[in-house]
Formats: structure tokens, sequence, C-alpha cells
């Protein structure tokens, strides 16, 4: 068997590592796994191409940043600023469960970009925990600082990662659909979103458990 | 019939008209190739059955040259300021939310309506895509909305889309790029040579210990790319596909979903996607440029030993 395709794999991950333009990365590792498979040069740019061309569903999704961009316009993050600040009175991990809520369900429904570590986390969600935490224990010590606002961002990112697959037009699932079409299964993009659930519900009870527990600590 | 191409062409026309504002855009120094990749864009919806497979092939090059050289950036167009925003947001209060569910509303209504009353069998739209067809309309009505309640000006649904196009780059682009990847990979045969050097390697029959390959790859790739989204090809090539869906007659809809969700705990775990680990370190101001990453391992593999068990449960059902 010819081993020599794996290089394109290769190429990929050492390609990413060293940080280069991913765009090139995957051009240059997609021309060398053509080649080592056999394929002209000349085949290998139509192929991909070809494959360029069939993927153009992909680009679709990207016809909603108009309607997010008009209600940003009209002050879309400051309202969701409000909404985050009128959480003050809770407790920290309280305070990060109902944030980890928010993030979840606004992604689960597109509106991944009210929220984020520069629009939310840095001028609201970590202040705010912050504060909490200092009425539940006193004067925080620096380890203890650090951990709160470590937290108050991977609150950010598991909302973000374990909701938003769950919003179809979004380009892991049409990536996952696409791929998939590749081998011949023909998925409908809502049996991918469905199929995120389970993981955003096992994502909310781990990391909020997770948030009890320093609470508790917090608290002591 | 509504076909995929009417969506193409709607895109295509976005893409379009943002090019057209990024070569009039005299503030923005890369103009000009802001204006070529977007551009190139709009040409491969609006006419990438027209170039044949060479010139989408060369079509591709450019966006990757272009991006990848550093030829476009960032621009800055008109909108309103934060103390404007402030006020909007103020008097309109949460209804702000409203317009933007709109979409995820009509795309999900539409698509029971459409596979649940009889309405699906005049045969409107092109099967299997009628969930994009619908989020369009969805996207038409939101903007629809917008206009009867705020009435901004006319281009301002251009230029805000414009704004945060730029601000989101190639990036747009890479998901198509990295799908296109995995046809290659799989024309190239790679599929067969993991999934053959795998099966030598893992006991015959064992499903649980081939999901756990699977997965575990998908978090591992993840970590070492810094990106699920290009883990994903690669182990779809590998496993996902030759093994879990054709070899033991997994549901390709969990493995395609659950698996992308693994690599996603892998993406809670490297320091590779610095977006989401380092930069927000660095934003807090927080002396360990790990924290981040500290704070999230613990939710990460507990997370990730689940989405091994959601395989095995509900792919092999």
């Amino acid at each position: 068997m010819n081993y020599w395709p794996l290089l394109g794999i290769a190429l990929v991950v050492i390609g990413f590592a060293l940080k280069f333009n991913p765009m090139l990365v995957v051009t240059v590792a997609a021309i060398v796994t053509g080649l080592l498979g056999g394929m002209d040069f000349v085949e290998v740019i139509s192929t991909f191409g070809k494959a360029f061309n069939d993927n153009r569903i992909i680009a679709i999704v990207w016809i909603v940043l108009p309607v997010i961009g008009l209600l940003e316009r009209h002050g879309l993050q400051q309202r969701a600023a409000t909404l985050i600040r009128s959480l003050k009175n809770a407790s920290t991990g309280k305070l990060l469960i109902l944030y980890l809520l928010y993030r979840q369900v606004t992604a689960a429904i597109g509106l991944h970009s009210t929220a984020g570590h520069p629009q939310t986390v840095r001028p609201l969600v970590a202040p705010m925990a912050l504060a909490a935490a200092e009425r539940q224990h006193g004067k925080l010590d620096e380890a203890t600082e650090e951990k709160v606002k470590a937290y108050s961002a991977a609150t950010d990112n598991v909302g973000l990662f374990f909701g938003e697959d769950i919003f179809f037009a979004i380009g892991s699932i049409v990536l996952i659909q696409q791929t998939l079409a590749t081998y011949g299964y023909n998925l409908a993009p809502l049996e991918l979103a469905l199929w995120a659930i389970p993981s955003a519900i096992a994502a909310f009870v781990i990391h909020g458990t997770r948030l009890v527990l320093f609470d508790r600590r917090l608290a002591k | 019939m509504i076909t995929l191409h009417w969506l193409y062409a709607l895109a295509g026309a976005m893409f379009a008209v943002v090019a057209l504002l990024s070569a009039l855009d005299k503030a923005n120094g890369k103009r000009l190739g802001n204006a070529a990749f977007w551009g190139l864009m709009a040409l491969s919806l609006l006419g990438g059955d027209m170039i044949g497979n060479f010139g989408n092939g060369l079509l591709v090059l450019g966006l990757a040259g272009l991006a990848g050289f550093g030829f476009i950036g960032r621009s800055h167009p008109p909108t309103t300021s934060v103390e404007e925003r402030e006020a909007w947001s103020g008097k309109l209060g949460n209804k702000l939310f409203l317009p933007a569910l709109i979409i995820p509303v009509t795309a999900l209504i539409g698509t029971l309506a459409y596979n649940y009353t009889p309405v699906g069998s005049l045969g409107w739209i092109e099967p299997k895509r009628e969930t994009y067809v619908f989020l369009a309309l969805g996207v038409l009505l939101a903007l629809a909305t917008i206009f009867m309640w705020l009435r901004p000006p006319a281009l301002a649904p251009a230029q805000e889309g414009r704004r945060l196009l730029d601000a989101i780059g190639w990036a747009a682009v890479l998901p198509q790029m990295l799908a296109a990847l995995g046809v290659l990979f799989a024309a190239a045969g790679v599929g067969e040579i993991i999934g053959t050097v795998t099966r030598s390697v893992i006991p015959e029959g064992s499903v649980f210990l081939t999901i756990l390959v699977f997965a575990v790859g998908m978090a591992l790739f993840t970590i070492i790319m810094g990106n699920a989204f290009a883990a994903f090809p690669v182990m779809a090539a590998a496993i996902g596909v030759p093994l879990l869906i054709q070899g033991y007659g997994g549901d390709p809809a969990v493995v395609g979903a659950v698996g992308m969700l693994a690599g996603f705990c892998g993406t809670l775990m490297t320091p590779m996607a610095a977006n989401f680990n380092i930069v927000p370190a660095a934003l807090l101001e927080l002396k360990d440029q790990y924290g981040v990453i500290r704070a999230q391992v613990g939710t990460a593999l507990p997370l990730l030993l689940v989405n091994v068990l959601i395989l095995y449960l509900a792919a092999f059902r």
C-alpha cells in the first residue's frame, strides 16, 4: 500500500502548529496529498477547485451577518451587557452558572457574537464575579483572584463551544454535513444540530457542578 | 423549484456588494486586497459553475494567496458610536433580541412544516436543503422587520455586514477550504490507509475501542492544530467513515456531530487555540498565561468521556 498521502495530514498538523497562515497550510496540504495520491498537477488543482465549488453551501451561513451587524448598530451588545449586569446580586458561582446558560442559549439561536472575552468577560463578567467573591469571602488573595478571573473566561468558552452547534447555520455543522456528503451520506443540518444537544446538556451539568463546588470553597 | 443556486445567488450578491464597498473604502490601506478577496468569493458563488474545475482551482489559489500573504485587512465602515448604541439599547430594551430570533424560528418552523405537513409533497424546494432555504427566508424577514422598525440608511446592512465580515477575514472561508481538503484526502485514499492501519491495531469488532480512538483522536488532533474544524476531515476520513459508519453501521449524524464536539473538548485544553485560551488570559491580566486552560481541563476531560458514551449509546442504538 502507498502510505505517502499521509504526508498531507502531517503537513496540516505541522503547518498549524508552526502558525503558518491556515489558508496556505490547507492549500499546500491539499496539493501535496493529491500529488502523492498519484494525480498530476492540473488534476489536483481541478479536483481541489471542484471540491471548493461543491462546498459553496458553507459560505451561505454568512448571510446572517448583515442582520447581526444592523442589530449591533442599534445597541445589541450594549443590551446584552445590561442583561448580564442585572445578575449583580448573585454569588460568584451562581453568576457564572447564569452566564453559562446565557452563553449557551444565545449561541444556540445564532447570537454568539453578543458575548465574548472582549465584549462581556473583561468589562462585565470578570469584575462582577470578583465583586461577588469579595462579598462572599472578604478580601481575596492573589491566587483566588486569578482563579475567579480564569473561571470567568472558561465559562464563556464552555458556553460558546457547547451551545453554538445547536444553531444549524454555523460553519462546523455545515462542515460536518459536507464532509460526510463526500462519502455519500446526505444529512439534514437539523439532524446534526439535534445531536449537539446531549453534549450541551452534559457541558452545562459538568461545568455547572464545578462552579457550585468553586462557590462553596469561596464561601469558606 | 427553489434550489441551492438561489441561495448561492443571494450570498454571492452580498459578497459582491461587500467587494464593491471595499474597493471604494479609501480609509482602508488594503482596500484592493479586500475587494479582490470578497470579489473572488462573489465570483465563486455567482459563477462557480461556469468557470470549470480548473478555473475554480485557480480561484481557490487566489483566495489562499491573498489571505496567506497578508493582502487583506480589517476595515472600519461607517457605523454608530458607542454613545448612540447605549441610547438605542436603553430605548429599545430587550426587544432588540427579537429580530435575531426571527432567523432560527423561521428556519425551524419552516423545516418542520415542510417535512411534516402536505406542503412538502409539493416539491417546491430541493430535497434536504429546505433548512437553508428557510434560513435565507428568515434573514430576509429579519432585514425587512429591522427596516420597518428602525429605518436605518439603505446601505447600512451592507456596511454592517462588511464590518463583521472583515473582522472575521479569511477565517470565513477556512471551513470551506477544509471541506475541500477532506475531499482531496478521500480521493487520495487517506481514509483507507489509516482505516487499514487502525483495523490492524484495534481488535476486530471492538466498537467501543474504535469510538475511543476516534473521540480521543479528534481531541488530540485539535490540541495539536488548535482547530477542531481542521481535525474533523482527517478523523472522518481515517476512522469516522471507514470504521464507525461503514464498518460498524454507526449513525452518521451522531458520529459527525458528537465527533466534532469531542474535538471542541480538545479546543478547551490547547494553547494553540489562542483566541479562546491565551488572549483572554492577557485581557484579564492573569499572571499565569495558561490559567484559563487550567480552569477548563476539569470540564473538558469528563465532557470528552461523556461524548464517548453518547457516541457509543446513540450512534449504535
